[in-house]
């Protein structure tokens, strides 16, 4: 099963290769993976999304957490969230297309950032569901470049870290 | 106290007690080995390769139970360590291992004898450092003693670039550290031990099964209060030997692949496993979908990662054993009373039973080729009142050394459980003769584990660590040939090693003493004489070839399923061969 974990580390160099070292060398799975600093810029917020059963998830949780530059996991699947992925995407536009592009990027409520004569480059965000389904409609017209920023995601409430969630497993 | 980086480095190693530090030099740590030529305080112990040095850091470790410490060059001196980090890292030992590096300017330019020291230990540290500016130097150290050796320990490199241990700064040491993503759990949770008492006191057929853990975390006098007060046998891992007296009528010996019948049955068979500081690795489990599976499963771990990682768990416990044992303990007391021990005839009924029927065996004729069981069994009478510390290398030796060496105390058991690195039993034994210079430290070898850090005997002779090495001389990369001779029917790839070197000549050409046993009769005398000699000795045991270590769980098997001895045809294969001495090379490549 999907999951989104996000861990808030400490903003050194060399994190990103522990958690990545971390993955790779456990055969854990990352489907995508984001990272910036937060508002405290001595710290990193990262976006994993990774996937695999409850016992994969749990020691993801728990190998993540004892990282000592990990200073806070949160399960997102453990709570309600609200997760956006952003994609820029370069389409080749014919005159007769130019038309039909742009109805495409106003029911995705996506926004045009650059144009030439024969080219649209079009943002979208969105869950991975609309960024699938704006990239088959926009296909036929020819897509000349892709970029997705992978998901960034962030609990509806304030919730405990998964530190906190791994003991409860743990007293259960 | 404007100090330079390099004098910096050593104030802090002082500070932190350190006494000895393993070390080999090279261009970029020339300025710190320059200072460590001026001070008195630290021991500088020069190895002859830098595995070694490692090595010899893990075998003080073990044995103080404080971190060890090496000193390594940039470039091949930090390659030439990875093996010793990772064997520390498998088996969790704290060490604190320093490397050079290319001044800071030239880093990432290919310069000369540069390498990824921080990329390349990553995987194997529990964390690592790069030190980019002087000002940082002591409070790094500060961090990798105290990440080495709190928690689950481990090893910690730290990485210092030649300009860094040349510039200078004013110096203080910090009093504390905190470091905010790491804070390691020591108190159990107190409603998880009140269900582990529970579950204790009903329990029919308990079992301990008692790891490394209980070494680092000290707990052995927990342990054994905790098994003499509720009668409960204990099992113990490879690591976990010296943990309970081995004479104890309770212990059961090691348990795992080539544990004890009695232990694996046990293990096997009970209703309750109360794993103390133990990883259940697949040496352990064998078939872990079958492992013990009638048992409701206690585990105390310090390492949350631990649990729940190969095996589901009923109640977890995460914390520190002596900790969590003490609090145990204290609940037990008050329920404990005569009703388990009736609870429980009937278990200790059958364990005896079990005791009986297979015991560890071997057949040593009188005049025939010396069994390597003798020989560890003969070694242990003979030195048992001198509290030895042991180490062993890797392969069948290992085994037999765990079976029959019985340890009465914790931190004299120096072996490689994890990485299981050939080559290990030397230098880790010259750690902690290094230590502990009034010891008695024997390293039980193999001839082939021996060859990997041979050349340590230049460091043990000058050095003057007089460790006793006893090669159970098989001629053969033994445990290879063992499953050679299981599952690849006798066919020996690359496991015969011949009769070469001269372990004797050997010994004498580092100006060490070399003594060697032909036949069983020599052995006391033998073992006497190195026993007795004030330098370092090798004692070159001669022993049956084709002599095979059980009980053995095939890989994958169940605990229940032993191999108790030879198969018939093996048995009659070899005993063609039984009289095969070292020179008979064609009969041992034909057998
Ligand atoms: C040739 C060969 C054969 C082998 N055969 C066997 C065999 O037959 N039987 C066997 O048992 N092993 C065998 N091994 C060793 C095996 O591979 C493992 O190394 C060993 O079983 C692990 O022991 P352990 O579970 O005690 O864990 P360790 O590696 O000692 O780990 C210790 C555990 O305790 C925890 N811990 C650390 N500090 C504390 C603390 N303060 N409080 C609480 N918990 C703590 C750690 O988190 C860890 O989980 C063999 C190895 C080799 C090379
Ligand atoms: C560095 C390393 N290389 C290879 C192995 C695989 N291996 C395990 S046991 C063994 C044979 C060991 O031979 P020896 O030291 O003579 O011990 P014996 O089994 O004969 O007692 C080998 C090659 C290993 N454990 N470590
Ligand atoms: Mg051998």
């Amino acid at each position: 099963m999907e999951h989104i974990i996000s861990v808030t580390v400490e903003n050194k160099f060399g994190v990103l290769s522990r958690v990545a070292g971390l993955f790779s060398g456990r055969g854990f799975n990352i489907e995508s993976l984001s990272v910036a600093p937060t508002l405290d810029p001595s710290m990193s917020q990262m976006t994993i999304v990774t996937s695999g059963d409850e016992r994969i998830i749990e020691q993801i949780v728990k190998q993540l957490n004892k990282l000592i530059d990990v200073i806070k996991v949160v399960d997102l699947n453990e709570t309600e969230s609200v997760s956006r992925e952003t994609a820029i995407i370069k389409v080749h536009t014919k005159d007769e297309d130019r038309a039909e592009a742009l109805r495409i990027v106003d029911i995705f409520r996506a926004n045009v950032i650059d144009s030439t004569p024969s080219t649209y480059t079009i943002e979208v965000s969105g869950d991975p569901k609309k960024i699938e389904a704006i990239i088959n409609l926009l296909q036929p017209l020819g897509i000349k470049e892709l970029v997705r920023t992978g998901r960034v995601a962030v609990a509806r409430e304030p919730i405990r870290p998964a530190t906190v969630q791994a003991k409860k497993v743990v007293r259960e | 106290m404007i100090l330079t980086g390099a004098e910096i480095f050593i104030e802090c190693l002082k500070r932190e007690g350190v006494k000895t530090v393993f070390a080999l030099p090279g261009g970029v740590v020339l300025k710190i080995f320059d200072m460590l030529h001026q001070q008195k305080d630290l021991e500088i112990i020069l190895t002859r390769h830098e595995q070694g040095a490692g090595h010899m850091a893990e075998g003080y470790a073990k044995a103080t139970g404080k971190a060890g410490v090496c000193l390594v060059t940039s470039g091949p001196g930090m390659t030439n360590v990875i093996t010793a980090l990772a064997d520390a890292y498998m088996d969790s030992v704290p060490l604190v291992c320093f490397s050079g590096q290319v001044p800071t300017s030239l880093i990432g330019n290919d310069a000369f004898q540069e390498a990824d020291n921080v990329g390349l230990s990553r995987p194997c540290t529990k964390y690592n450092f790069l030190v980019k500016d002087v000002n940082d130097l002591a409070t790094t150290i500060k961090e990798a003693f105290y990440i080495a050796t709190t928690g689950r320990p481990g090893p910690v490199l730290v990485d210092i670039p030649k300009d860094v241990s040349m510039a200078k700064t004013e110096f203080s040491y910090p009093n504390s550290v905190s470091i905010r993503g790491y804070n390691p759990t020591y108190e159990g949770n107190k409603w998880q031990i009140k269900q582990a008492a529970e579950a204790i006191t009903k329990a029919k057929k308990p079992i301990l099964y008692v790891g490394g853990g209980v070494v680092f975390s000290g707990a052995s006098q927990e342990l054994l209060e905790l098994a003499e007060m509720t009668q409960i046998p204990v099992d113990m891992t490879l690591m976990g030997l010296g943990a309970f007296p081995g004479e104890h009528p309770l212990s059961m010996g090691m348990m795992g692949m080539h544990g004890t019948y009695q232990a694996n049955m046990a293990v096997h068979y009970s209703d309750l496993v109360i794993a103390v500081g133990a990883r259940f690795d697949d040496r352990v489990t064998g078939k872990v979908s079958e492992f013990c599976p009638y048992a409701k499963i206690i585990h105390i771990d310090i390492d949350p990662t631990s649990i729940r990682k190969n095996i589901n768990v009923d109640i977890p416990i995460v914390g520190d054993c002596k900790t969590v044992l003490r609090e145990l303990n204290q609940i037990l007391r008050a329920t404990v009373n005569g009703e388990q021990k009736e609870l429980r005839k009937p278990w200790w009924d059958q364990i005896c039973e079990w005791r009986q029927a297979h015991p560890l065996t071997y057949h040593q004729e009188k005049d025939g080729p010396i069994k390597p069981q003798q020989v560890v069994k003969q070694l242990y009478e003979l030195t048992k009142n001198r509290d030895p510390i042991v180490s062993t290398d890797v392969g069948q030796h290992q085994m037999w050394a765990a079976q029959y060496f019985k340890l009465a105390k914790p931190n004299r058991w120096l072996t490689s459980g994890g990485l299981g690195t050939m080559g290990f039993g030397f230098p880790a034994a010259m750690g902690a003769q290094a230590a502990f210079r009034d010891r008695l430290v024997l390293c039980i070898a193999g001839d082939g584990s021996i060859q990997m850090n041979m050349q340590e005997m230049a460091t043990a002779v000058v050095s003057k660590l007089p460790v006793k090495i006893i090669i159970l001389n098989n001629r053969f990369h033994g445990m290879v040939r063992q499953w050679q001779d299981l599952f690849y029917e006798g066919r020996y790839a690359s496991s015969y090693l011949d009769t070469t070197p001269d372990f004797v000549k050997l010994a004498e050409a580092y100006g060490a003493v070399g003594l060697r046993a032909n036949k069983v009769g020599d052995l006391d005398s033998v073992l006497k004489e190195a026993m007795a000699t004030d330098k370092p000795v090798i004692v070159d045991v001669q022993t049956y070839p084709y002599e095979n270590c059980y009980p053995m769980i095939p890989a994958g098997g169940c605990n229940h399923e032993m191999i108790l001895e030879d198969p018939p045809e093996l048995k009659k294969k070899q005993s063609g061969a039984a009289r095969v001495t070292p020179e008979d090379k064609d009969t041992v490549l034909t057998a």
